[in-house]
């Protein structure tokens, strides 16, 4: 190899493979997610008799979709502290698993990074993120912070702006904007699907099928956001075992 | 452009309690060395816990029987359509969007 390729080679590896603005460009298609949810809530915690500081510093500070409408619904209900900072907590258990899969890609970097990289981990940069390691087989740090950097941004922003014209919106419902994270959900899934062999493929789908069933099961018994880490958790070890 | 002292505390406390469940997993693996059956488990994580959020959305579980919501069942067929045929994440947000927005204010 010349030294040119070499150089070549070098400068990919690190600028497509770990670059902050490579990052920056992955995060840029779920941003309209980000944007139609972040000004939904934004509207949303207005109408709940939020102000535009406390619509801020739950953005900036609770950074979770649906934590955050949850806290706006309890919140108006008149629901005590302990009940919304318990049902928060459930609500978004499932970033313990979704961190818990994301984290090893990372273990070669400092603790306080590797702080930064949990910290701000949503729903979409996880989705991202195991979409790119499913094909690259490794995430790069630089890469990571762009992405969620990106997404933090992003979000507080649409949250503010929602918040700012909140008065003259009165019925948001209408726009169908809370969909966004159903859809991005769905093509996320998609996406990491389309990643996998054939083999693979056959076994995810049968995986799906079982998350389907036990998660219908479980939604008796339930609320719905332990219904979704449960069917996970259970549906993720049938697929161990079956692997063999 | 105010807030009060209890509700600044209240907001703390949910970033806490949402922060340590992102955070954890994160200091956890830099110190034990996950065995390989759990990193073997993790790799089926992320399909299974997207189509869960996906069909708990699909589900109304307010009922005496868990039934399908009627709205997000229909919008879920062309978001999905366009999902597949597409691969973009945006245009599947946008086709989403505006199928939910159609059945809501036509229907």
């Amino acid at each position: 190899m010349t030294t040119e390729a070499k150089e070549f080679k070098k400068m990919r590896e690190t600028s497509a493979g770990d670059s902050f603005f490579q990052g920056v460009k992955d995060c840029i298609p779920t941003l309209l997610g980000y944007i139609s949810i972040g000004f939904a809530f934004g509207v949303v915690g207005i109408a709940s008799k939020l102000s535009i500081l406390e619509i801020f510093l739950l953005s900036a500070l609770v950074y979770a979709g649906s934590a955050q409408f949850i806290f706006a619904g309890l919140y108006v209900a008149g629901a005590p502290m302990s009940v919304i900072i318990i049902t928060t907590f459930i609500v978004n258990l499932r970033h313990f698993l979704m961190s818990l899969t994301v984290a090893p890609y990372f273990t070669r970097y400092s603790a306080l990074r590797n702080v930064g990289f949990g910290s701000l981990l949503t729903d979409e940069t996880f989705g991202v993120a195991v979409t790119k390691a499913g094909r690259d087989k490794q995430l790069g740090g630089r890469w990571m912070d762009g992405l969620n950097l990106t997404a933090y941004l992003t979000w507080i922003a649409a949250c503010v702006v929602g918040g700012l014209v909140g008065n003259w919106i009165p019925n948001p419902d209408r726009w169908g904007l809370d969909y966004a994270l159903v859809a991005m959900f769905i093509a996320l899934l998609v996406l990491n699907l389309a990643n996998t062999t054939k083999d693979r493929l056959k076994l995810s789908l049968k995986l799906i099928g079982y998350v389907f069933a036990i998660l219908y099961i479980l939604s008796y018994f339930m609320p719905g956001h332990l219904a979704v880490l449960l069917s996970t958790i259970i549906a993720a070890t049938i697929g161990v075992i079956s692997e063999k | 452009m105010t807030t009060t002292l209890s509700m600044f505390l209240l907001i703390l406390g949910c970033a806490l309690v949402t922060w340590l469940p992102r955070v954890i997993p994160f200091i956890l693996v830099r110190n034990i060395e996950l065995p390989k059956v759990v990193l073997r488990w993790l790799q089926f994580i992320p399909v299974c816990i997207l189509s869960s959020l996906v069909f708990q959305s699909l589900l109304d579980a307010e009922g005496k029987f868990v039934s399908l919501n009627l709205e997000n069942t229909v919008a879920f067929v062309p978001t999905l359509l366009v999902a597949i045929w597409t691969k973009s994440l945006s245009k599947t947000v946008i086709v989403g969007v505006l199928t939910v927005a159609l059945l809501r204010n036509f229907f």
